[in-house]
């Protein structure tokens, strides 16, 4: 789950990590008065989910309170790549005179936690990117301070710095490893023109499945700004994305969805959407996704296929006849469940007038000629 | 004989007395595997299975009173990385870890850990371990490969399945499969298994099973154009839309990195013939 700039920068700050002066808000009267507190002259950034927000105009220095009040109307207002945004951070206005790009994430080829740095050439967005250091970590022991100093020499961190920035490369770390992130990017790390290291912007990602011991976590995930059906599948703990195409698909496992979207689109169909049940999944799980395939009106037939291994064949069988019990059947469904209770699971769906296929090739060409060939309604 | 697992294999179970193991754990003993002991805290001195295998408090006690060299982990996510290191503590040969959500954190302790010990740990989020007709340990279904001269590697665990059917429908045997699972930091990738069926006497080829996210399919393809044996490959996701995730963690495509055509090209360039769609793959095998 990515966090929100603020989200970052105000943990970030409870682990030792010095940051600007400045508040979030989502009314442009409050980012007028936070910009008073400020002394005026303030950046306004704007709280989206997604990178490029500076270029897309989301990031506006005002010169003074009244100002901060226009800009910040206007960017509540705006989309930023079909974000809305909601809220906006008001920050205090540094004049830089240098920065660096220092982050901690999981390297996926050494399979290990890294640090990395580099000095930002660019000063005002902080772009460019000089020669990035890495430093693996070992997890078990944590960073230790002369890796900090080596580092710190390497990207050209004035001597008078390096205290400083040992402790922020510590909380960095510490911030890391305890809230289960896996990355967190200071992008820029800065020196004013008065002389303070501070952290301008952050971007931090922490790992969902390491909810179970962060209660925090429930309050970053922000249901408001997801589509409806993916927020109604993440409550049922599924996973689904919607696609373009007409035939909804519901499959256990990610590998065995993305095969079969792949065999959609080989034999002339397009899938609607992703929809993992995940192993082992629950009737009610599973009539909670086969809801989402029912409600969605591009769908034009549906296609299960179940290769039971940790899942129970009949667990799905049970789902889908939950989930048609409340809704009239509007389109051809076809079925085919293999595995853990497969037979079980065929037995059920016998008098439930959908399709059962035998291989999973011929789900998928029954199920595309159902979806172009205008259905009567027959069951073949 | 094949890889990892044979019918010498002693295997316990850690959290037997949970009801997915348990439904497992008879599985496999229906399918001729020597499930021997069973862990689960609190609960040492029962028998389960229809008093066919002993529950011990510890993997070490249960090592120490059966020799189980294997360890299946079914432990809940929360208490998964204390199982892992456990067993590894407890001195067993192989772990296959089914558990799927552990904190990636907890896997990159466990994988530095186990940098310094003689034991190989499949997964997390592993369907499991299979070696037809002898043994298997983990949530593959039973009955479905038979004997033979093919390994197999898998990243996604139900696709391995799909794949083990049509191999068995279409009479090709198995020697080795093995399910690596989808997790971003495991402790096996697919190098080390292709190293083993590399030098297997019982492998003949071998069938690569991958899916977009990540890189390591494409470290797969550096070793393989190393191997003498011959490599199949099918590769999920080409028409998963970039930047989506699919599911787990590791199913998202970032930028360019991670693409299908990616991995294809990569695994195409070191000699792996490429099946189109998972059916096709038995036709590669026996062309």
């Amino acid at each position: 789950m990515r966090l929100y700039e603020y989200q970052s920068k105000l943990i970030l700050a409870k682990y030792g990590i010095p940051i600007p002066r400045g508040r979030v808000t989502s009314t442009a009267s409050e980012a007028r008065q936070i910009a008073d507190e400020l002394g005026g002259k303030v950046v306004v950034k704007s709280q989206v989910l997604t990178s490029g927000r500076g270029k897309a105009g989301g990031i506006l220095l005002a010169k003074n309170s009244r100002k901060a009040q226009q800009f910040v109307t206007q960017l509540l207002d705006m989309e930023i790549r079909g974000y809305p945004v909601r809220r906006v951070l008001v920050d205090e206005a540094v004049q830089i005179a240098d920065a660096w790009y220092v982050a901690v994430c999981i390297d996926r080829k050494m399979r290990a936690p890294v640090l990395l740095a580099s000095s930002l050439k660019n000063n005002s967005n902080g772009d460019e990117m000089e020669a990035l250091l890495t430093l693996p970590i070992n997890p078990l022991l944590g960073i230790k301070d002369y890796q900090i100093r080596d580092i710190a020499a390497n990207i050209g961190l004035p001597e008078k710095f390096q205290k400083q920035f040992i402790k922020i490369v510590h909380g960095l770390w510490h911030a890391f490893f305890r809230m289960d992130a896996t990355l967190i990017e200071i992008k820029p790390l800065v020196v004013t023109d008065d002389g303070r290291l501070l952290a301008l912007d952050a971007l931090m990602i922490v790992d969902d499945n390491a909810s179970f011991r962060h209660p925090e976590f429930s309050e970053y995930w922000d249901l408001g700004l997801a589509p409806r059906p993916e927020v109604e599948a993440r409550k049922h703990g599924l996973d689904y994305v919607k696609l373009k195409g007409e035939i909804g698909c519901m499959v256990n496992g990610a590998g065995l969805m993305m095969a079969v979207m792949d065999m959609i689109d080989q034999f002339g169909g397009q899938p609607a959407n992703f929809l993992d049940v995940g192993g082992g999944a629950a009737p009610e799980k599973v009539a909670a996704g086969f809801r989402l395939l029912l409600s969605d009106d591009d769908v034009k037939a549906i296609l299960v296929n179940i290769f039971g291994g940790l899942t129970s064949c009949d667990d799905v069988a049970e789902g889908i006849l939950i989930a048609l019990q409340e809704r009239k059947l509007r389109v051809p469904i076809v079925v085919r469940m293999e595995g853990m209770k497969a037979g079980e699971a065929r037995k059920k769906l016998e008098d439930a007038h959908l399709v059962l296929a035998d291989t999973l090739m011929g789900a998928v060409q029954k199920t595309i000629a159902y979806s172009t060939g205008g259905w009567n309604g027959d069951l073949a | 004989m094949g890889i990892l697992l044979n019918e010498e294999s002693r295997i316990v179970v850690q959290g037997i007395t949970g009801f997915q193991a348990g439904v497992q754990t008879w599985q496999m003993l229906d399918a001729g595997t020597r499930v021997v002991a069973g862990v689960t805290p609190g609960r040492g001195g029962e028998w389960v299975m229809d008093g066919k295998v002993p529950v011990f408090a510890s993997v070490r006690m249960a090592v120490a009173a059966t020799g189980a060299d294997v360890s299946v982990i079914f432990v809940p996510s929360h208490f998964a990385q204390d199982a892992i290191f456990e067993a590894i503590d407890a001195g067993v040969k192989l772990i296959v870890c089914v558990t799927e959500g552990i904190p990636v954190h907890d896997m990159l302790q466990v994988r530095h850990y186990l940098d310094r010990q003689d034991v190989v740990l499949i997964g997390p989020n592993s369907p499991g371990v299979m070696t037809p007709g002898e043994s298997y340990a983990g949530v593959i279904p039973a009955n479905i490969a038979i004997k033979g001269g093919v390994g197999i590697v898998s990243r996604p665990g139900s696709l391995m399945y799909e794949v083990l059917n049509v191999l068995k429908r279409d009479g090709v045997g198995v020697s080795t499969c093995v399910g690596i699972g989808s997790d971003p930091v495991k402790c096996t990738g697919y190098v080390e298994i292709l190293k083993l069926f590399e030098n297997d006497p019982h492998t003949e080829k071998v069938v690569l099973l991958g899916e977009i996210g990540g890189i390591e399919e494409e470290e797969a393809a550096e070793y393989i154009s190393e191997m003498t044996k011959p490599v199949i490959g099918y590769i999920a996701g080409k028409t998963a839309p970039v930047g989506r995730r699919m599911g787990h963690l590791g199913a998202i495509i970032e930028e360019d990195v991670g693409t299908a055509q990616g991995k294809i090209d990569a695994l195409q360039r070191s000699g792996v013939q490429i099946a189109r769609h998972p059916e096709e793959i038995p036709q590669l095998l026996t062309r």
